[in-house]
């Protein structure tokens, strides 16, 4: 799990929409370190008046990736989950201005 | 309405309905338990470990399917509880914890008796809440209620700085207690499925897991495996949901299943899977767990669907719910009687062997004398263990949540808070707790809460003076090199038991153990009956771990 590691080749975005709270980074982050799935990226943003939150977690493409959104779906403060098997644009844009 | 918020929590607590906590004050938790001193709905019980409270509402929880509270205050208070609330996590429990946590200002300064709460109980929970203000006491209470019912239950946790505790509120209106959402209804489409493959399936078993237990669905169960003529199979967590004399049952699956049960598993071309999750435990090497079956698999946690075994028909309901509307629908059926035939060769050439199930200082004969002396009323707890798996196999149970047992975590220590924990719940019933010597001092503390309260608990001691299952692990697996797993020195059980204030029996020393059983259970309230067993004795049959369940070794 401490390995030094390469990106994985397939990568899938997982975009949440979630309530907005100190806590709700360390449910979904957590849920994905427990199961030694590694998030590649991770972008997060308030939305409107700041109740709710999206992330965009860029994750390995790879069998678990099923369950693992199913797991994401009983999270108490996930209210929904989108899959993006071909990625998004907002990894792209951010890697551009971070060179 | 003004109140304090330790007052505002107690309130929502009585609307809720609760009558008994469980828990042991601190100074983080002093606001909330000088409100709940004023209660005259709640009663509290004092535990002597944070984990025997935990486990008290565990058991509370599951005696009576209600959610059930515990409370501990911060820092070593709610560490103690973890390990009660990983193990109602895993068993799919509703308990909500409540824990002091330090002032609000002083979090995260290192301040005396503060540790994460929040983080260290995040993925053992359903959910949590630090709350953050006084006002959101109206809403996180109910809500915690809701979530701890809804869908599969489970443990949540709710962590409050002291300062909200005092902290004052005015509020007008009082929110609605929090119960159980609808859960999801699956497709006819996908019904008519599962009720074709039911009804084309020359060799179905059915396999009932806890969920059946949770939904209060074992009647229609019942009814399923009787009207469609399906042999069962139940999971530790389901024992109790087919009485051990049905004519269709054929017991416990899995690593300690008797050999006929794990033999017409391989041979069955259909499982239909209710509130069962393919436990490792259950299906050991799972590529060859009924590897010729289709499988219609219903539960009410959409994450297990697929999780281990691919469904053929998945049904995402409450299995009440779902089975409530198969049962009307189910048309002819496959002629099963080959099926059935074959089921009976496999029970008569390759039965669950009880050997000294007559022999009251046998361990399977003292269960069994013990389930005649403490009548069918009974509720039955057990430890982790040797003991759990004898009395697993031998207990005459027939009634849902008469069996009560760690089965995902298999935490020593859970036996004797949760007998406890039913008793109260169940005050009319007798509680019988099987223990070892092993488990039994992991919450031994709790003997003192038990004599406080003087419930109706029996204690049964299978005391072979080692860790059973470790030390037959060892002989079987490790080349006999039996490491920590014999005690070297050991209490005197009774004398101890004597001192907690309890009344004792030792079958030793007496002439007659079905005599001394019945002269234990006619008197009410505590006792410790303490027994031998030989350290040579095993579970069988035993499928290796990571082995495939036919490959059983004894039995």
């Amino acid at each position: 799990m401490n390995a030094t590691r390469t990106v994985p080749a397939a990568l899938a975005v997982l975009e949440l929409t979630v309530n907005n709270h100190p806590g709700v980074m360390s449910h979904v982050c957590g849920l994905f370190a427990r199961r030694a799935c590694n998030v590649e990226g991770i972008i997060c943003l308030p939305l409107g008046d700041g109740a709710r939150s999206r992330i965009w977690l860029q994750v390995p493409d790879t069998d678990k990736l099923e369950p693992m959104t199913r797991q994401a779906r009983k999270l108490e403060d996930v209210l929904e989950v989108i899959r993006h098997p071909d990625g998004h644009p907002v990894f792209a844009q951010l890697g551009a201005a971070v060179g | 309405m003004k109140m304090t918020g330790a007052e505002l929590i107690i309130r929502l607590l009585e609307r809720q309905g609760i009558t008994t906590v469980a828990g042991i004050p601190g100074g983080a938790i002093l606001p909330l338990y000088d409100a709940l001193g004023a209660s005259t709905q709640i009663r509290h019980v004092l535990t002597r470990h944070e984990q025997g409270a935990g486990f008290i509402a565990q058991g509370m929880a599951r005696a009576s399917g209600q959610a059930a509270v515990c409370l501990a205050s911060s820092g070593p208070g709610a560490t103690n509880l973890i390990t009660a609330i990983a193990d109602a996590r895993l068993d799919s429990i509703p308990v909500v914890c409540i824990t002091g946590q330090v002032p609000s200002a002083m979090i995260g300064t290192d301040a005396f008796q503060e540790v994460d709460t929040y983080g260290l109980t995040v993925p053992i929970t359903k959910h949590n809440f630090l709350v953050d203000s006084v006002e959101e006491l109206l809403d996180v209470v109910p809500r915690a209620f809701r979530i701890a019912l809804s869908g599969r239950p489970g443990p949540v946790l709710i962590d409050v700085p002291k300062d909200i505790q005092n902290a004052t509120i005015e509020f007008d209106e009082w929110p609605q207690p929090g119960c159980a959402e609808p859960a999801p209804q699956p497709a006819d489409t996908a019904l008519a499925a599962a009720l074709a493959l039911i009804a084309q399936a020359q060799r179905p078993i059915l396999y009932l897991g806890g969920g059946v237990v949770h939904a209060g669905a074992a009647p229609l169960a019942r009814e399923l495996a009787e009207t469609a003529g399906l042999p069962t199979v139940m999971t530790l967590m389901a024992l109790g949901t087919l009485p051990e004399t049905h004519l269709l049952q054929l017991g416990m699956l899995g690593m300690h299943g008797a050999r006929c049960t794990n033999l017409a598993l391989a041979e069955c071309d259909l499982l239909i899977a209710v509130g069962a999750r393919f436990d490792d435990r259950a299906t050991g090497k799972v590529a060859e767990f009924c590897p010729n079956a289709a499988i219609v698999h219903i539960d009410i946690d959409a994450s297990e669907l697929d999780k281990i075994k691919t469904a053929h028909v998945a049904l995402n309901g409450d299995v009440r719910e779902v089975l409530g509307r198969l049962l009307p629908r189910l048309g002819a059926q496959a002629d099963r009687r080959a099926w059935l035939a074959r089921i009976g060769e496999l029970k008569r050439d390759f039965p669950l062997k009880l050997d000294g199930r007559h022999n009251p200082r046998h361990h399977y004969g003292l269960i069994r004398a013990t389930a005649r002396a403490a009548g069918p009323a009974a509720i039955v707890t057990t430890d982790v263990g040797q003991h759990q798996m004898w009395a697993a196999q031998a207990y005459p149970l027939d009634r849902p949540r008469q069996w009560l047992t760690s089965g995902g975590l298999g935490t020593m220590g859970f036996g004797l808070p949760a007998a406890i924990g039913a008793a109260l719940a169940e005050p009319q019933r007798p509680v019988v707790c099987f223990s070892g010597d092993g488990s039994i001092l992991m919450n031994i503390q709790e003997l003192a809460t038990l004599a406080e309260e003087d419930l109706d608990v029996k204690i049964v001691l299978f005391n072979n003076g080692a860790l059973g299952l470790v030390h037959q692990q060892q002989t079987l697996f490790y080349g006999g090199r039996l490491n920590a797993s014999v005690f070297r020195g050991q209490p005197d059980f009774v004398r101890l038991a004597q001192a907690f204030g309890i009344r004792t029996i030792d079958l030793d020393a007496e002439p007659d153990v079905p005599d001394a059983l019945a002269a234990a259970f006619a008197e009410r309230g505590p006792c410790l009956i303490h027994a031998t067993i030989g350290l040579e004795e095993k579970v069988y049959p035993m499928v290796p771990p990571g082995a495939a369940n036919t490959d059983m070794i004894g039995g």
